[in-house]
């Protein structure tokens, strides 16, 4: 730990300039993930910005759907009669993580840019490319540790199967995003440089050669809140998470999936895995096989199989690779109530 | 007593004061001045610290000192390991090599205390432990069992030896065998109050210590035997403890040497560990491997088994602990031979948790018993019945008492037993498969030495005290319902002070043995009072006079005749009219030699139905019975609530908890509640408890036995046992998460 200023700013346009004033500042939401990281040394900031007071926690209506302010807590997203109504996806897909505790403190933003769980990540006696990145010199090297991949030949059960690289196989663990990829959601941020758009699937990335970067954020960037369109998707919505224990795990595999129904036979549909990647999985390509299909087993061991194009497992989370598929077959036959 | 024991299911005495704050844990307590220390622990699991900077933590502000291998103060009794090796003195001669904290750059194990930081606010010593940077000269660390299986020792220790009955391979020769072996991780004790301690000299030589112990009293010669100093004069006090199960059962090297800095600085100091160091610091329940070969006849009588154990130790001290012994006197079978290895490893030495090695080894058991079930097409319960024993075939002799086949009965009948179908996955309910399972558990009775007072009031309240700690179970709450069935004074009068070295000794919380040793010394204790009022009231001049004690009944302060109710007197008065303030008893009480006639254990049987997605390989536990057979039940709903918290235990021990270790670097992955998963409530259904209550006539004259352990012993068995019948897949390998049965399909 090292001492740092903290300052609290009341405007986006305050946060947006104390943030790219430095480097090794930090915007404070939630802290649920950000404290945490500091008490570990993972990030040793040199100046937090508290972001609290920002007037940025309204959910509401607007022409196209609906827009979450980047402050709004998870549990209040998660209760909010509109996304249960009109989302139900999202809603699902909040309450599953964490424990209400943390969802009463975790913010939208902060939910997005959580660090990865990976554990050789959190301990910086061992070694990580995220943490650690392969640059770092000799003096550079404490407190932050070692680079190399520590998961790639060690603990790796909760890690990637799509997308990872050699530097790095970590996934996001957020659950909200999964629902949020899923739905077509974009993201609203504003920066040194002006506000700009990001859809929800272009805002994380894959780790390649710069595991550090979690997302295509730029530096002094603030979220400032998400739209999702209105869709067609409210009566056959789920989300089904698999985990070690009930409640209070991350993801081994997740699945979001929100259908437009007509009869049995599926008019639009959205499919999105989660514990798999550095990023929220959209599975295009199923959705794309499964439009205009019936609701039936045979067609979703179809989608589920084509969803697992490319899936590499590294030894310990190879089960994975039965998982995964078998967790979209199970979620697609509740939200189409075939179960 | 027994006969006419009245048990009324009254709340835990201490309930309020827990809801609402009053009860104060050992780091509750602030004393004028204190300190806090807060410690760094090593990075590499063996090796040798190089170099030690802690120049910057020292000069970080509030910083009052830090205390490495190159200034830690000595501690007199270093010689011998503090306390002793968890389980008794090393056989000799003793090779191991020595842990002693703070007094050399060898580490031993990962997360070793290599500083220890005292500063004026908890916080500062955090900041300034931050800044204490080492290296090292690193050497691999073994720290996977399964790779050194092949250098287990036999401990030498009573009790762990071979034991042979018939033939060691008897199993062989039988029609239908059986080989299987089993896997038990390493499983954290990780209750929600954190380690620590908190120790104030009181003088050169006088001590007052705050500690999270299960014994006081050990505590208190742990440290007479560290600082040479007459146990008298240290006094330690643990009332409450936010959850034990086993870590408490040591004073551990980081206590002494917190007692060690405190006199240093002359402050009070108080540590209180991090989570993580929960996981190195305080013990665990060690990595066991377990094989079991059975063989039986076609009819279902069990020929031979064979039951051997290797369990992982540290490489400076042997712990060991019962894990073969239920195979050895559960079933009547003619051929048994168990094992137990030990295997010295660069990990923390492990310690006793919650049901300890008899939970390891009943997994193993009562799977293979399962299995063997499955093989002869036998129902599980009626395989069990046909080898069921009467008598101990260990020892051959009586048990002291065993209602067990009336457990396995009404257990069925609770959880639905005959909609259970012999052939697995052959039940379901929508996607997924329901499969019942059951299993057997047990543990010692024990009936250890114990002291207590009692004191009645004038005013016709009473007084209970004893040393010993109520880690959880109740036992407060025990021993006023017993004092209120010996004395008849109403439950609202009855005080119970406890866990103090200032009150009567006891044996330290463990072993599911209080209610029997210290329940027992209140029994005598007040039963000396009421012996004592029962001859006043029938002296000369009482309105009782000339009656035989035998008449007299004592109730709600008052002394009558039975048949003759208006011929009475009332203890107030009689203790008035004989100049008495107070009538003060106490009492040391150990069991006769007439217990070594018999075999003394409790028993359980649990019993539960899983849900299985085939898909997801996710394990729902959806109902569970457990059966307690432990003699007469004291104190009804804490005695409900021990099996419950048992039961959670269980379904974690099945299903979720696994400290996992990188062994490239011979350190944990998962050292946070996060990651290391406890069971929380979505994983526990409603469980139904059910109580044999019948006395065991001969280990204590209440006819209790203990319930603790055997709430958790056998419960894991039972979920693995269900998941087969759900499945038709046997998981050996403990916890049962998603990935194992997957990997099965
Ligand atoms: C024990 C535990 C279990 C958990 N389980 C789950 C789970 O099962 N599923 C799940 O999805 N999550 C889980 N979480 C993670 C939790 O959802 C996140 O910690 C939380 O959402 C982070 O939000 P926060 O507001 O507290 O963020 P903070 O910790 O305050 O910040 C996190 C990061 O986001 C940045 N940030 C915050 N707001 C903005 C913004 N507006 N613009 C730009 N950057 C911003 C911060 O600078 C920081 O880097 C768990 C967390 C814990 C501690
Ligand atoms: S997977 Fe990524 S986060 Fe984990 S150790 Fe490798 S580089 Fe670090």
């Amino acid at each position: 730990m090292n001492p740092f200023q903290y300052t609290r700013v009341t405007t986006p346009k305050a946060a947006v300039s104390a943030l790219s004033q430095e480097s090794g500042t930090y915007f404070l939401a939630g802290g649920t993930n950000l404290i945490d990281l500091i008490k570990r040394e993972v990030v040793v900031p040199e100046r937090l910005v508290d972001i609290n007071k920002l007037p940025l926690a309204t959910i509401e209506k607007t022409a196209t759907g609906l827009r979450i302010g980047a402050m709004a807590k998870n549990s209040a997203v998660a209760e909010h009669e509109l996304v249960k109504k009109h989302f139900p996806l999202l809603s699902m897909a909040l309450n599953a993580g964490a424990s209400a505790q943390l969802r009463n403190m975790a913010t939208v933003g902060g939910n997005m840019m959580q660090r990865t769980r990976c554990p050789y990540f959190y301990d910086t006696s061992m070694p990580c490319n995220k943490r650690s990145p392969v640059q770092a010199g000799p003096d550079k090297g404490k407190p932050n540790g070692p680079s190399g991949c520590g998961a790639i030949d060690g603990y790796n059960r909760m890690h990637a199967i799509f997308g990872g690289s050699t530097k790095c196989i970590a996934v996001h663990p957020s659950d909200m995003c999964i629902a949020l990829v899923a739905l077509d959601a974009t993201v609203n941020v504003s920066g040194p440089k002006g506000d700009r758009k990001i859809p929800f699937s272009d805002f994380h990335r894959l780790p390649g050669d710069t595991p550090q970067k979690d997302n295509t954020l730029l530096p002094g960037e603030l979220i400032m809140s998400v739209d999702i369109p209105t869709n067609k998707f409210a009566d056959n919505s789920h989300y089904l998470k698999v985990r070690d224990r009930a409640s209070y795990a991350f993801a081994l595999i997740s699945v979001g999936v929100a259908v437009d129904m007509k009869r049995d036979v599926i008019q639009d549909i959205r499919l999105a895995m989660g514990g798999v990647a550095h990023k929220p999985w959209r599975l295009t390509e199923a959705e794309q096989f499964l439009r205009g299909k019936s609701a039936t087993e045979a067609n979703f061991k179809q989608a589920a199989t084509i969803a697992m194009n490319g899936a590499k497992g590294y030894g310990e989370n190879d089960f994975k690779l039965t998982l995964a598929p078998n967790s979209i077959i199970d979620a697609l036959k509740t939200a189409t109530k075939t179960a | 007593m027994t006969k006419d024991l009245k048990n009324p299911p009254i709340d835990r005495i201490d309930g309020r004061m827990k809801v609402t704050g009053g009860a104060q844990y050992f780091a509750d307590f602030e004393l004028p001045n204190m300190a806090y220390c807060v410690i760094v622990g090593s990075e590499i699991g063996r090796g040798t610290i190089a170099s030690i900077d802690t120049k910057k933590a020292q000069g970080a502000p509030g910083v009052l000192g830090v205390f490495t291998h190159q200034n830690m103060p000595p501690i007199p009794g270093w010689d011998a390991p503090v306390g002793g090796e968890a389980d008794g003195p090393a056989p000799k001669p003793d090779t191991k090599e020595k842990y002693r904290i703070l007094h050399t750059p060898k580490i031993l194990f990962d997360g070793q205390p290599i500083a220890m930081v005292v500063a004026d606010s908890y916080e500062r010593a955090t900041y300034a432990a931050s800044l204490v940077k080492a290296t090292y000269a690193k050497q691999a660390a073994r720290t996977d069992l399964e790779k050194h299986l092949a250098e287990g020792i036999a401990p030498g220790r009573p009790g762990s030896s071979d034991y042979l009955r018939g033939k060691a391979d008897g199993y062989q020769s039988a029609p239908v065998t059986l080989e299987a072996n089993y896997t038990i991780p390493v499983e954290v004790h990780n209750p929600m109050e954190l380690h620590g301690i908190l120790a104030h000299w009181t003088g050169a030589d006088s001590l007052m210590i705050y500690a999270k112990t299960q014994g006081v009293n050990a505590t208190q010669n742990a440290m007479a035997e560290a600082f040479k100093i007459d146990p008298k004069k240290i006094h330690v006090h643990t009332e409450f403890m936010g959850g034990g199960f086993g870590m408490g059962l040591r004073t551990w090297p980081q206590e002494t040497a917190v007692v060690a800095i405190a006199k240093k600085i002359g402050r009070p100091l108080k540590l209180v560990v991090t989570r993580n160091q929960m996981f190195t610091l305080v013990g665990h329940r060690p990595y066991t491997v377990q094989t079991i070969n059975m063989g039986a006849d076609t009819n279902g009588k069990l020929i031979g088994i064979a039951h051997a154990a290797t369990a992982e130790t540290a490489s400076y001290e042997d712990f060991t602990e019962a894990t073969v012994n239920m195979t050895k006197f559960m079933y009547e079978c003619p051929n048994v031979s168990t094992r137990y290895r030990i295997v010295r490893l660069d990990r923390s030495v492990p310690i006793w948790m919650r049901g300890p090695g008899e939970a390891t080894g009943a997994f193993a058991l009562e799977s293979a018993m399962d299995e063997m079930a499955h093989k002869l097409g036998l129902d599980p319960i009626e395989f069990r019945l046909r080898n069921y024993t009467e008598t101990d075939p260990e020892h051959n002799r009586p048990y002291s008492s065993k209602n067990l086949k009336e457990a396995y009965q009404r257990g069925a009948e609770a959880i639905g037993w005959n909609k259970r179908q012999n052939q697995p996955a052959s039940q379901r309910e929508g996607d997924w498969l329901i499969g019942y399972g059951m299993s057997t558990g047990t543990f010692n009775a024990f009936r250890w030495e114990a002291s207590a007072r009692a004191l009645l009031n004038a005013d016709g309240s009473l007084t209970i005290q004893s040393a010993v700690t109520d880690i959880g179970p109740g036992t407060g709450t025990a021993l006023t319902m017993i004092a209120h069935n010996v004395l008849g004074v109403p439950l609202n009068r009855i005080k119970v002070a406890y866990g103090d070295t200032s009150l009567p000794k006891a044996p330290t919380q463990g072993g599911s043995a209080i209610v029997s040793a210290v329940g027992s010394a209140v029994y005598d204790a007040c039963t000396k009072i009421k012996n004592q009022l029962v001859e006043l009231a029938i002296k000369d001049g009482s309105p009782l006079a000339g009656r035989q004690a035998d008449e007299l009944t004592l109730t709600d302060g008052v002394l009558f005749v039975e048949k003759e109710p208006e011929k009475k007197i009332v203890v107030s008065e009689l203790m008035w009219t004989n100049n008495l303030t107070v009538v003060d008893k106490s009492a040391d009480s150990k069991g006769g030699p007439e217990l070594g006639k018999y075999s003394m254990y409790s028993f359980s049987v649990h019993f539960v139905q899983v849900r299985v997605n085939p898909l997801t390989g996710v394990v729902r536990v959806s109902k569970a019975v457990s059966v307690a057979d432990s003699g007469r039940i004291i104190s009804p709903k804490t005695a409900a609530s021990q099996m419950i918290g048992g039961v959670a235990g269980g379904i974690g021990m099945a299903l979720t908890e696994e400290a996992v270790i990188d062994h490239r670097f011979g350190r944990f992955v998962n050292n946070n509640l996060a990651d290391y998963h406890v069971a929380v409530h979505a994983d526990v259904p409603a469980i139904e408890t059910i109580m044999i209550d019948k006395p065991d006539p001969i280990i204590n004259p209440m006819g209790a036995k203990g319930m603790g352990e055997i709430a958790l012993i056998g419960f894991a068995g039972a979920v693995a046992n269900a998941v087969f019948n759900a499945t038709g897949q046997r998981v050996r390998d403990l916890p049962i998460t998603p990935d194992k049965l997957l990997r099965t399909v």
